[in-house]
């Protein structure tokens, strides 16, 4: 049988070989240390903190957010199972995963709004960034992990870059259907008392987007615990860490250990973005959010629609 | 309200067309040599939105653009604040063309000098209802307290100011466009532009809505543009009406013009089933008056009836209908009597821009309805059975109006019709 190798061999392996070795280390390697200087100072302030502040009021903390954004229940089970982390001697791990987690995902934030806002107004644009998006999402992360120890090394920062990669295009693509999805109309009446783009954009289009942009940070910040143990493999440490070495004793007990912080990790983070996006009141902007969050209930629950009719006809 | 040619015009639309997917301009080409819409999109693909059209809208007036889906109505009207640009032509607001303006021109004309009305009211949900009326002058830049006071204001106009600091979202339909229109007034803007404001209305909050923006533009006495797709609507509102067809405007008059002289089959049909009572005011139906003094005797009064030839007779004084009389009144009564001692006092009387159904139930104690002016002076007498003769008799009853419409030069209301009309 007759194939095309016969008669015509690609050195794909070799070519990839050479650029990075040849080109991209040798020539880029100081910008790329450069870019991860942001990373590791944003990672080393927030893991400070978390190292800083006892476990119990870090347990505090996250207690209340749950129970503001999701409810006496998830609050209940935030603090158990911070405290179960804590006791089977996994918090400074937990910390260090946290804080590489809140790490990545802001700089996905910082990153992938804009990127989103930019493609949600020029179809172009989406054009373009629609595919890299895709190969960004379907590409193995084990794939990109060596090139990335090459140019960066290996430690935390690559590890959260590696992370940034993989978590990104959830929030770009929400936020770029969240603007898109905004009512035509809204944009007419917008432009028709003489608003410029800047101020569509951060009076109308945002805030009604960022319902969206929440549920795409919260598919984002899923993603990046999903990264843990593999950024482990680089040398990431935390959770991921306590996995890999585990697995590499073959010590199942340590492991799973490991696995079950992630979880509880996983679960209450979850549950509070959750909460964030949803809101308490169909319509939600930032302010709402917050104002959400102080009272612990929706800020104008007295003006729902059968309340209101009911004054209406009483009047 | 005819008279508003003499009043400044503040849009000025000359020669508009739009055309969709018409990159090359084949389609333009083509109109300008008169061929129809339909061969241009069969051949080219090229969608004429808007052909050729030109109007003027007074200042203080209100101008309805009444088509059906599709007529190009919606588009037209998002031509006037630049929201769609047209194709080719002119658009004066106030004398910057939008049509040709920069961005920054027409931004400022936005700010400072027309607004707009939605149908679909397009509130925005995350904003309370204050802050929904102020935003265009957030987005002029105007501060916090001045804006908020300003949107009060409007708000107060259309009834809604306890509502200030609730969501949209909570209001029922109707409140809702009472906002979408406080929000249009809060700029106050000279120029209101309203894309079927009250279309998502149910009939009845409809009706109220309709009057209610009569009422408030008669204090206000905004340049309206009104879209609409419901000919009773139009008639209603219209100072004048233009009704548009394929993109282009088939006739442009007053409510009375559209309804006696039908341009064409299409309007015709229109004008069929519409409530006449509603088109038709006092002046339009009216008589001469025939008048003598409250100081007169019943000879002058026999005198004025055998000159014009009447059985009925108002006293007046200083021009104001103090009573009436009748021939059998003055029959056996002495000629030096006064008139005032055997007139009926009190006489029923109406203003001369009440519509016919308002005058229904005056009219129903058989007695003849002095129509008076602003003033209160007599301008002109109904007789009871000829509102009902004029609604019913469609034939007479156009006949009538373009008589009355065409000798009316003057404010005084004629009656030509009177031979017409059996006394």
């Amino acid at each position: 049988m007759i194939s095309p190798s016969d008669f015509i061999t690609i050195p794909f392996d070799d070519a990839v070989n050479s650029f990075v070795h040849g080109f991209l280390v040798p020539y880029f390697r100081p910008f790329f240390r450069a870019l991860q200087v942001p990373v590791n100072e944003l990672l080393m302030a927030i893991n400070q903190l978390f190292t800083v502040v006892p476990m119990l009021v870090t347990t505090a903390v996250f207690a209340l957010l749950s129970w503001r954004l999701a409810g006496r229940t998830m609050a209940i089970v935030t603090f158990l199972g911070f405290c179960f982390i804590d006791m089977i001697g996994l918090w400074p791990e937990t910390m260090t995963t946290l804080s590489m987690i809140i790490t990545s995902v802001l700089f996905c934030a910082i990153i992938g709004i804009p990127v989103g806002i930019l493609v949600a107004r020029s179809d172009i644009g989406w054009k373009i960034v629609r595919p890299i998006l895709d190969i960004m999402q379907t590409v193995p992360s084990f794939v990109y992990l060596v090139p990335i120890v090459m140019l960066f090394g290996v430690g935390r920062a690559p590890g959260i870059i590696a992370t940034i990669i993989f978590a990104l295009p959830p929030i770009v693509r929400m936020t770029n259907l969240g603007i898109r999805n905004v009512r035509g109309d809204l944009i007419e009446a917008c432009e028709s008392f003489g608003a410029t783009s800047w101020q569509i954009l951060w009076e109308v289009q945002f805030p009604l987007a960022l319902r969206t942009v929440m549920a795409g940070l919260n598919q984002t910040l899923m993603l990046a615990l999903s990264m843990v143990v593999i950024a482990a493999l680089i040398g990431a440490e935390g959770l991921g860490g306590i996995v890999n070495t585990g697995l590499g004793r073959l010590d199942v007990g340590l492991a799973t250990a490991g696995g079950v912080g992630i979880v509880i990790l996983a679960i209450v983070l979850d549950r509070i973005t959750q909460g964030l996006a949803e809101g308490r009141n169909g319509n939600l902007s930032l302010r709402r959010a917050l104002m959400t969050f102080f009272r612990g209930q929706s800020p104008d629950r007295s003006s729902d629609p059968d309340t209101l009719s009911g004054r209406e006809k009483a009047a | 309200m005819r008279y508003t040619a003499l009043m400044s015009v503040k849009v000025k639309v000359e020669s508009v067309s739009k055309l969709f997917n018409d990159e090359r301009g084949e389609g333009l080409k083509r109109l300008a040599q008169g061929q129809s819409k339909e061969r241009i999109f069969r051949e080219t693909g090229v969608t004429v939105g808007i052909n050729e059209v030109s109007f003027d809208v007074n200042e203080g007036e209100i101008f309805v653009i009444m088509g059906l889906s599709g007529s190009g109505k919606s588009t037209l009207v998002r031509t006037l604040n630049g929201l769609i640009p047209p194709t080719s032509g002119k658009i004066l607001i106030d004398g910057t063309d939008v049509a040709s303006c920069d961005k920054k021109t027409l931004r400022n004309v936005r700010r400072e000098k027309i607004s707009m009305v939605f149908q679909h009211f397009a509130l925005f949900p995350h904003k309370t209802v204050a802050e929904n009326v102020a935003f265009g002058l957030k987005v002029k830049g105007v501060d916090k307290d001045r804006r908020r006071d300003e949107a009060m204001k409007a708000l107060e106009k259309v009834g809604l100011d306890a509502h200030a600091d609730t969501l949209p979202g909570s209001l029922s339909g109707g409140m809702q466009q009472r906002v979408g229109l406080a929000r249009g007034l809060a700029n106050d803007p000279q120029i209101l532009l309203m894309d079927e404001p009250f279309g998502a209305l149910d009939p009845l909050i409809r009706r109220e809505m309709q009057d209610e923006l009569l009422v408030l533009q008669k204090e206000l006495k905004k340049t309206i543009v009104f879209i609409t797709h419901d000919l009773n609507e139009a008639l209603l509102l219209g100072d004048r009406i233009a009704i548009m067809k394929d993109g282009a405007f088939v006739q442009v008059g007053t409510a009375q013009d559209i309804v006696s002289e039908p341009a064409d089959d299409y309007v015709r049909a229109f004008v069929a089933d519409i409530d006449r009572s509603r088109v038709y005011t006092a002046s339009d139906i009216a008589l001469d008056a025939h008048r003598v003094p409250l100081t007169g005797t019943v000879a002058d009064a026999r005198k004025a009836m055998e000159a014009a030839d009447t059985e009925i007779l108002h006293v007046v004084k200083d021009g104001v209908p103090a009573g009436l009389l009748t021939l059998a009144d003055i029959k056996d009564i002495k000629p030096q009597e006064r008139v005032m001692n055997v007139m009926h006092a009190h006489p029923p009387t109406v203003p001369q821009d009440a519509y016919l159904n308002e005058i229904y139930s005056e009219a129903q104690a058989g007695m003849p309805l002095a129509v008076t002016d602003d003033d209160g002076k007599l301008v002109g007498v109904v007789e009871p059975g000829s509102i009902f003769t004029h609604l019913a008799n469609e034939e007479e009853a156009t006949e009538d109006a373009a008589e009355t419409s065409t000798s009316e030069d003057t404010q005084e209301t004629k009656a030509k019709t009177q031979a017409a009309e059996p006394a």
